[in-house]
């Protein structure tokens, strides 16, 4: 982050005026910065995906296939016979422009290929020209141009410059999502082997290892020793964590960031704890050791190879149903895409909470629930044993992750969690929460470090009112449910709202969880001394 | 520079149906033929608009969700925001079609004091809104020169539309919005930079040709007093597919009627289709059920597997046996 301006400079560099030249005749800027590092030849050739080789967006000739624009155009033709989304969506836009400043990426970079209508129009443009009859004969009149390689370099920058977060959806007045637009165009480009390596590479490691990180089966366990020692460490109490064994009720699916990586690691030991105090008959599993689905921002096929290995791994096991952990993009799948793609999963029973006996009949069909579904109801129900005091040094505010937030509806569930184990809750401002909130801008595989820049000024509406709840409520602790919030969100807060820090929501549970036979804890997860109990 | 194209255009248009009624005197083909001709385009470029649409699957369940989910009993589950079943999904759309529901959240985004700012701006669904109806309106108001006898609805509408008894002929009230509503849109377009910079000519032009449309049927009633009897002999003509043309029918009135039949043939192929288009959206028009119900993709590809367990067990069994993790098969 050696070359990233400072907070208020790069507030001060937002300009809404738009250049003086039209969009189409604006050249795009290839400097290093303004893309992601293109995917490595080895990770597109196991993943079996075309046009593997070396090249570089800040060169001109990127390597294309000759026939490129026969196979975009083939792409396109598919696409829209396949998805009515894509058609209604590429013909209806008045460009009323409502859109226009509810991109993250818009607000804190100004550039107008930021707003999601003009995002879209850099496809519109094209099937205009080649799929609409007006926009065969009057160009210019109808703005439609031709596909050039100068397009196709535009699409890859602007349509890898957006998370796919679906706020611009929410105000459409029909509804127009740009993610769909979005994931049309990265599956165009990955047609042509114009693709990032941040996004191919998980998908490899989640085709080969299970999980985006890479991480193998006999490293995964001793991690999750780890995490029991330091369990241990905190609570006195040394719990039993099953792996890849048959015959349990439940499977457990999370993240691999949860496993992996500070601060998700303490989500993970929230998990474990919350499963060994009330008895959960459950397991991991190495093989299906990835919630988050890299294969969404690739192409669909890809997000139903991968997201395949939860039901199988869940009959393998002989488990009756799955819980799903805290992650964005995972659930965006699980909720609009799994079922549909690699279901019906009849070897699977209706959830049914076995500490309280609720049904829970929301997640009848894909038989999955969320966390934060099952953790409410247990507190519903008066199961946990819970000390909110150990979370008094915490003064929380929640991130709605936009995929929960805005394909599914997952609002209540988190804040119902936090308000049972914390004292000290405020909520950001509403323009920025539930089905309004703001994306941490690293979504989608982009939470990759070459785009710094990019990230930290998608992040500005975040981290804004981040610093608002900070100054008016001294607020410390952003919890979130989306592991790659957790990753994205720590740089973001430390450059807009630094003194804030991130957290799961079962981190927090971990923390008030009495587990039996404990002895009187002195640190939290973190191993940090509670209030009071200090030295 | 699109705007002015935009207004060269209707202007070539008004021209157009001036010089070929008044010298060219082919008041039949602008009175009888071409709305003929532009109802039949209409409707038949409507229809097949909306069925190309339709013909394109919605392989998966993708609404967008703007309240909380229907979960445990206890949470509040906001059932026209985040619909799950077919009613509920019916009443999301008719807000989002009758009341603009998504237009009605914006905001507007400001930098100030170092701090994004945002502030509601419901001006945009205030003025589509007034326009939109007062169209409605218009439209039914003038459903009476194709009906004999006039139903009684249609006389209630215009008893409405008047109602507030302003001049005479009696001014209409949607006349007025629809005229505030439109001017309001087009000058939006051109004040704010960032919507001038997105705009096209196809933007522009629906706006400019509906604001002509509207001053020409306003100097028809106000200014030129045109014979209503006479026209009404003319449409009824059409109506009942007995052509005529009456004598004293005004000039203004072919051009009033060569605006609108142009509209009629620019909609089906124009971003006016959002009319129709708005019906098949499928983030709004799908419940949020999939996780309780099945959805099917027609073109589901079940030759698409996950990498298998036993080929990852291959991959890694020697590493798992050793730290003890249960295998399938012995090294």
């Amino acid at each position: 982050m050696a070359d990233l301006p400072k907070a208020d400079e790069l507030f001060k560099s937002i300009n809404y005026t738009p250049p003086s030249t039209g969009w189409m005749d604006t050249p795009v800027d290839f400097s290093p910065g303004n893309w992601c590092y293109p995917a490595k030849v080895d990770k597109l050739e196991y993943l079996g995906l075309p046009n593997p080789r070396v090249w570089n967006p800040e060169d001109v000739d990127w390597k294309l296939p000759e026939n490129w624009q026969d196979i975009v155009h083939e792409g396109f033709k598919e696409r829209l016979d396949k998805y009515r989304s894509l058609k209604v969506f590429m013909d209806v836009c008045v460009r009323c422009g409502a859109c226009a400043d509810k991109c993250h990426f818009f607000i804190g970079s100004g550039d107008p290929k930021n707003m999601p209508v003009l995002r879209a129009e850099l496809m519109r443009s094209v099937y205009r020209k080649d799929f609409t009859m007006a926009g065969k004969i009057l160009t210019t009149l109808t703005g439609s141009r031709v596909m050039t390689e100068d397009v196709l370099k535009e699409w890859f920058i602007y349509f890898y410059q957006c998370t796919e977060c679906r706020r611009c959806s929410l105000f459409c007045p029909y509804g127009i999502d740009t993610a769909e637009i979005t994931m049309m165009a990265r599956e165009l480009l990955t047609l042509c082997g114009v693709n990032i390596n941040w996004i191919m590479e998980p998908a490899a490691n989640c085709n080969r290892t299970g999980n985006h990180l890479g991480i193998q089966p006999h490293a995964f366990k001793d991690i999750v020793e780890f995490m029991v020692d330091d369990i241990e460490e905190v609570t006195g109490k040394r719990i039993n964590v099953p792996i890849n064994e048959k015959g349990h009720e439940v499977l457990f699916i999370t993240p691999s960031g949860d496993v992996f990586a500070d601060p998700g690691i303490y989500t993970f030991m929230g998990y474990l704890m919350l499963f060994d105090h009330i008895g959960l008959d459950y397991t991991l599993s190495t093989y299906a050791s990835e919630g988050g689905n890299f294969g969404l921002f690739t192409s669909a096929d890809m997000m139903k190879k991968i997201n395949g290995k939860m039901y199988a791994e869940a009959k393998r096991l002989g488990s009756k149903w799955i819980l799903g952990g805290e992650c964005g993009h995972m659930w965006r799948v699980i909720n609009q895409y799994m079922d549909t793609m690699n279901g019906p999963a009849d070897f699977l029973q209706v959830p049914k909470s076995p500490i309280t006996g609720t049904v829970f009949e929301s997640a009848a069909q894909t038989k999955m629930v969320h966390i934060t579904e099952f953790t409410a109801d247990l507190m519903k129900h008066d199961k946990l044993n819970l000390d909110p005091t150990r979370n008094d040094h915490i003064r929380a505010t929640f991130h709605d992750s936009c995929n929960p937030a805005r394909a599914m509806g997952l609002l209540d569930e988190p804040r119902y969690v936090l308000n049972n184990v914390l004292k000290n809750f405020h909520e950001m401002p509403e323009q920025t929460i539930r089905e309004q909130t703001f994306c941490c801008a690293g979504g989608s595989g982009l939470n990759t470090d070459e785009i710094m820049e990019i990230r930290m000024r998608g992040g500005l509406p975040r981290g804004n009112a981040l610093k608002s709840v900070q100054e008016e409520h001294d607020v410390n602790m952003m919890a979130c449910i989306c592991a790659i919030d957790r990753a994205t969100l720590i740089p973001l807060s430390n450059y807009w709202a630094p003194g804030v820090d991130v957290c799961g929501v079962h981190e927090l549970v971990g923390n008030a969880l009495i587990l039996d036979g404990e002895k009187e804890r002195e640190t939290d997860l973190r191993l940090e001394p509670l209030p009071g109990k200090e030295g | 520079m699109n705007a002015l194209y935009s207004l060269v255009l209707v202007f070539a248009l008004v021209l157009l149906a001036l010089f070929g009624v008044e010298t060219a005197h082919m008041a039949k083909l602008f009175g009888t033929v071409l709305p003929v001709v532009a109802v039949a385009v209409f409707l038949v470029g409507f229809a097949y608009r909306m069925i190309k649409w339709a013909k394109s699957p919605v392989p998966f369940c993708i609404p967008t969700t703007g309240g909380q989910q229907k979960s445990l009993d206890f949470i509040h589950h906001n059932k026209f925001d985040n619909p799950v079943t077919t009613g509920q999904t019916f009443i999301r759309m008719v807000l989002e079609i009758c009341c603009f529901r998504s237009l009605f959240r914006n905001t507007t985004v400001g930098l100030k004091d170092g701090r994004v700012t945002y502030a509601s701006a419901k001006w945009l669904w205030l003025f589509s809104l007034l326009f939109h109806y007062s169209f409605l309106l218009i439209v039914i108001r003038h459903m009476r020169l194709f009906f004999e006898p006039i139903p009684a609805v249609i006389g209630f509408v215009e008893m409405l539309d008047g109602i507030m008894q302003i001049g005479t002929p009696r001014m209409y009230m949607s006349d007025v919005l629809i005229m505030v509503g439109v001017t309001f849109l087009l000058a939006r377009r051109l004040w704010d930079a960032k919507l001038r910079y997105i705009s096209l000519v196809t933007d522009y032009f629906p706006l400019l040709l509906i604001i002509s449309i509207a001053l020409s049927g306003i100097y028809m009633r106000f200014i030129a007093h045109v014979d209503v009897v006479a026209i009404k002999q003319l449409t009824m003509g059409i109506v009942t597919f007995h052509p005529v043309i009456p004598a004293n029918v005004d000039v203004s009135f072919y051009v009033h009627i060569f605006l609108v039949c142009t509209l009629l043939i620019y909609f089906p192929f124009s971003k006016l289709m959002h009319a129709g288009g708005v019906f098949l959206s499928p983030t709004r028009n799908l419940p949020n059920n999939s996780r309780i119900k099945h959805h099917e993709n027609p073109w589901n590809d079940p030759n698409i597997k996950p990498h298998s367990y036993e080929a990852y067990e291959d991959d890694f069994r020697e590493p798992m046996i050793e730290a003890g993790l249960p295998v399938e098969k012995d090294a």
